[in-house]
């Protein structure tokens, strides 16, 4: 809710450079600034940005990346495992194959070798701006297995049914008996999976911006935040790496209990 | 403290590897774990101009003339040096007697001929240093004479960086002809190496380790302390991981120690932190040559062509607060290019900036940009201290003039090529002047880049009347009137506001109190001066 909110709540915008006093830096958490006799709730980082208004942006971006690579690996997925698991085949080959191949590298090597590839073709002056999407498509084109898999699964358990088999009778075009008929009913491990892809998403973008290869310094996520403060981890400046990181675990937590809820809420026999 | 115990360990470990207890000398192995933030780029010594990489080379090759720790002259390679009493064109140099290289081969008058020429040669980034030499003649076996275009009276301060190479060596290994870096060339003396230096070459992985061991038959054993007998050289890029490098004893010397670890640093049992002002001023360059630049928003037009703007960026660059909070007041703020330490320095240009970002604006404004224009700042992260902070707190100070900065912060190897073949618009550069004379910092940064000068000039300002004044800095014999060329030259300099000063760095070494060394303003730790606590 705060990150949604996050342009009315935060005290500043810490993506405005211009707004930026750098004599604010290193600012602790309710004390004044030694030279502008500024106060910040959770102190400052090393550029002079309020490190709660940092956070809430910086979560609106996680969550976003979370967000949309889930929805883009989630689509990418139930198409490929839709398709694998009713037509089979040849098809259904060669897609398990891929996927097959792709678990075989870690994902966060993946999203790398599509982010290092997207910096060197787009042009300087844009890099800012499409480091996002670049983000968004990296961690969804490494995420999509895991749901082509279940999909296929639940596909082939389905087709088998007498209701898919009746819709095939009346000749129904296949194409509309995947998305009527089979689709709705595999959602529901899909639903499953999504929130948890969710907090994978948000922690593999953290770990992308750690490393510095994500959101670029001058607009941080938490990841980005996490890596300026481990920085300053032992001249004592420990707001700048505490406060992102319990954020970041916080999240990932609550998305994790939200995914059980609705596991338990959708599963008909624990209900 | 660590390092005793880790001798102590090291002792243990060879007591119990060699069974045969006899084959173990009284000598003990002092071995040195050195890390710096970066690595050399190269191991060919004539191929780079750069701090790290000269530092690396000064442990393996040598040149005629050193400088001691403190920044004084040191004989090395050649042991006297005069101009010629018969011609005021010549120098003579008396070279040691009895001095081979790592792999045997003595050192003549014949591998300084091939050396200097070498550094002469086209793909050499150390052209600039030498350009006012015509001559380099072997009279005999051990006497070099030099012939330069006019007199030269500061031609042996040129010299301090300049290594001696083996003839035969680059013959045998094909490496006559300098790495050509900038063009992603490696050869065999990019990574192998034959000095004469007290340290040879034992194993390097570039970016991961470089391992060196005592030359055991150096000239200068018995002359100089020689307390390290190994050295082992990691770069560890990130500010944290080296500091906790340091303090638990996995390495005993750091470089740069990051300005927000030095209270914690010094306060550790076992640790020193030695610090002093260095011979280095950071600033940043611009693209005005270009008649369009390629990484901004403004099309058919150089913003960065008109003075004002570069004057408005200028004037945005609140160097007290970079100061104050990005370097926590290890650094001094600058007005000017060159660092106190150099002839042609003086306090009235290097004070003369103040920050105004009202008046920044109204010469944006006059300059036709009140609404701005947006530019890609090419930064450096593993060079200079704090070097992506400044570039970040740069983005913040430009922005309130109207400049969109995008920040592109990348580890040197990738940065200085930008510079060197003119491909950024916008830039972070560092120079330290081991010749401690302006005439360095003019051959290289402001005069028209060509094939003897402006190599570093990634500016694109081209000015013959400065590029003349500058050529007949090398063969001035008055020392007033050459002063007085070189005060004009800043007085250029400053007037069109080629670069935009930020600071003069300031050098915290941090090291085990068992390492004995005080710091060195050019930032070159030479090993063989070392002791031992």
């Amino acid at each position: 809710m705060g990150a949604i909110f996050a342009p009315f709540l935060a005290p500043h915008d810490p993506f405005n450079p211009a707004t930026l006093n750098l004599m604010n830096g290193f600012t602790g958490p309710m004390t004044p600034n030694q030279f502008t006799q500024d106060v910040f709730v959770l102190g400052t980082d090393d550029q002079g940005r309020d490190v709660l208004s940092t956070i809430l942006f910086g979560m609106r971006i996680s969550l976003f990346v979370g967000f949309s690579a889930v929805f883009l690996a989630m689509i990418l997925g139930v198409i490929l495992g839709l398709l694998a698991g009713y037509i089979g085949g040849w098809l259904d080959s060669v897609i398990m194959r891929v996927a097959d191949v792709q678990l075989t590298f870690p994902s966060i090597l993946v999203a790398m070798l599509i982010f290092g590839i997207a910096k060197g073709v787009t042009p300087a002056e844009f890099r800012d701006q499409v480091a996002i999407w670049v983000l968004i498509l990296a961690i969804g084109l490494s995420d999509w297995v895991q749901f082509a898999r279940v999909v296929r699964g639940a596909t082939l358990v389905e087709r088998q049914k007498e209701y898919v088999q009746a819709a095939q009778l009346i000749g129904r075009a296949n194409i509309a008996v995947m998305l009527k008929h089979i689709l709705p009913n595999v959602l529901n491990p899909v639903l499953v999976i999504a929130t948890i892809s969710l907090a994978l998403a948000i922690i593999a973008e953290a770990t992308l911006s750690f490393l510095g290869v994500g959101a670029p310094p001058t607009k941080p996520s938490l990841g980005t935040l996490i890596r300026i403060g481990q920085e300053y981890m032992f001249s004592g400046e420990w707001w700048i790496l505490f406060f992102p990181a319990i954020t970041l675990l916080a999240l990932a937590l609550s998305i994790n209990l939200l995914g059980d809820w609705l596991r338990d809420a959708l599963n008909p026999r624990l209900r | 403290m660590q390092l005793t115990h880790s001798k102590k360990t090291l002792r243990t470990m060879l007591m119990t590897a060699a069974v045969s207890a006899v084959a173990i000398s009284s000598v003990s192995a002092e071995t040195l774990r050195w890390a710096r933030a970066g690595d050399s780029l190269t191991l060919d010594p004539h191929a780079q101009n750069e701090g790290p990489t000269h530092t690396l080379a000064h442990q393996i090759y040598e040149p005629l003339i050193i400088r001691d720790m403190s920044g004084q002259f040191q004989a090395a390679l050649a042991t006297d040096w005069a101009p010629s009493p018969d011609d005021p064109n010549v120098w003579v140099f008396n070279l040691r007697e009895g001095v081979t290289y790592h792999d045997g081969a003595a050192f003549t008058a014949e591998d300084v001929v091939f050396s200097i020429g070498r550094a002469q040669s086209e793909n050499s980034n150390m052209k600039e240093l030498l350009n006012s030499i015509v001559e380099v003649r072997a009279v005999d076996d051990l006497t070099v004479e030099m012939v330069t275009d006019g007199p030269n009276p500061i031609l042996p301060s040129n010299l301090t960086n300049l290594f001696m190479m083996d003839s035969g060596w680059a013959e045998a290994n094909g490496v006559v002809e300098v790495q050509d870096v900038e063009g992603g060339e490696t050869t065999f003396a990019a990574t192998n190496a034959n000095g004469t230096g007290a340290y040879k070459l034992v194993s390097r992985e570039p970016d991961v380790r470089t391992v060196l061991t005592q030359n055991e038959n150096y000239w200068g054993i018995g002359q100089f302390p020689l307390a390290i007998t190994e050295i082992i050289y990691t770069p560890i890029q990130n500010a944290a991981t080296r500091v906790a490098a340091l303090l638990s004893g996995e390495v005993d010397f750091i470089q740069d120690v990051p300005v927000q670890d030095l209270d914690r640093v010094a306060n550790t049992d076992g640790l020193v932190v030695k610090t002093a002002p260095q011979n280095r001023v950071i600033f940043f360059g611009m693209n005005m040559g270009a008649a369009d630049i390629a990484n901004d928003n403004v099309d058919g037009a150089n913003p960065l062509a008109d003075v004002r703007v570069r004057r408005a960026m200028n004037m945005a660059i609140n160097r007290e607060a970079i100061q104050q909070v990005v370097m926590r007041g290890q650094s001094q703020p600058a007005g000017m290019i060159a660092p106190p330490f150099v002839n042609g320095w003086t306090a009235e240009m290097d004070g003369s900036v103040s920050t105004d970002v009202e008046a920044a604006r109204v010469l944006m404004a006059e300059a036709g940009y009140s609404d701005g224009f947006s530019i890609q700042l090419d930064c450096p992260n593993d060079r200079y201290i704090n070097d992506e902070a400044i570039c970040q707190a740069a983005v913040g100070m430009m922005a309130q003039i109207g400049i969109t900065v995008n920040l592109d912060a990348k580890p040197k190897a990738q940065h200085f090529p930008l510079i060197t073949n003119g491909e950024t618009d916008f830039y972070m550069l560092g120079w330290g002047v081991p010749t401690y004379d302006s005439e360095y910092i003019f051959n290289f940064l402001t005069h028209t880049r060509g094939d003897d000068r402006g190599s570093w000039n990634g500016t694109g300002y081209s000015n013959p009347e400065m590029d003349t004044m500058i050529q007949s800095l090398a063969s001035e014999t008055d020392l007033n009137a050459r002063n007085a060329t070189i005060q004009a030259i800043w007085d250029d300099v400053q007037e069109q506001q080629l670069y935009l000063p930020i600071h003069h760095q300031v050098l915290n070494w941090g090291m085990s109190d068992a390492v004995g060394i005080d710091v060195s303003p050019e930032d070159d730790p030479k090993f063989k001066f070392f002791t031992m606590n």
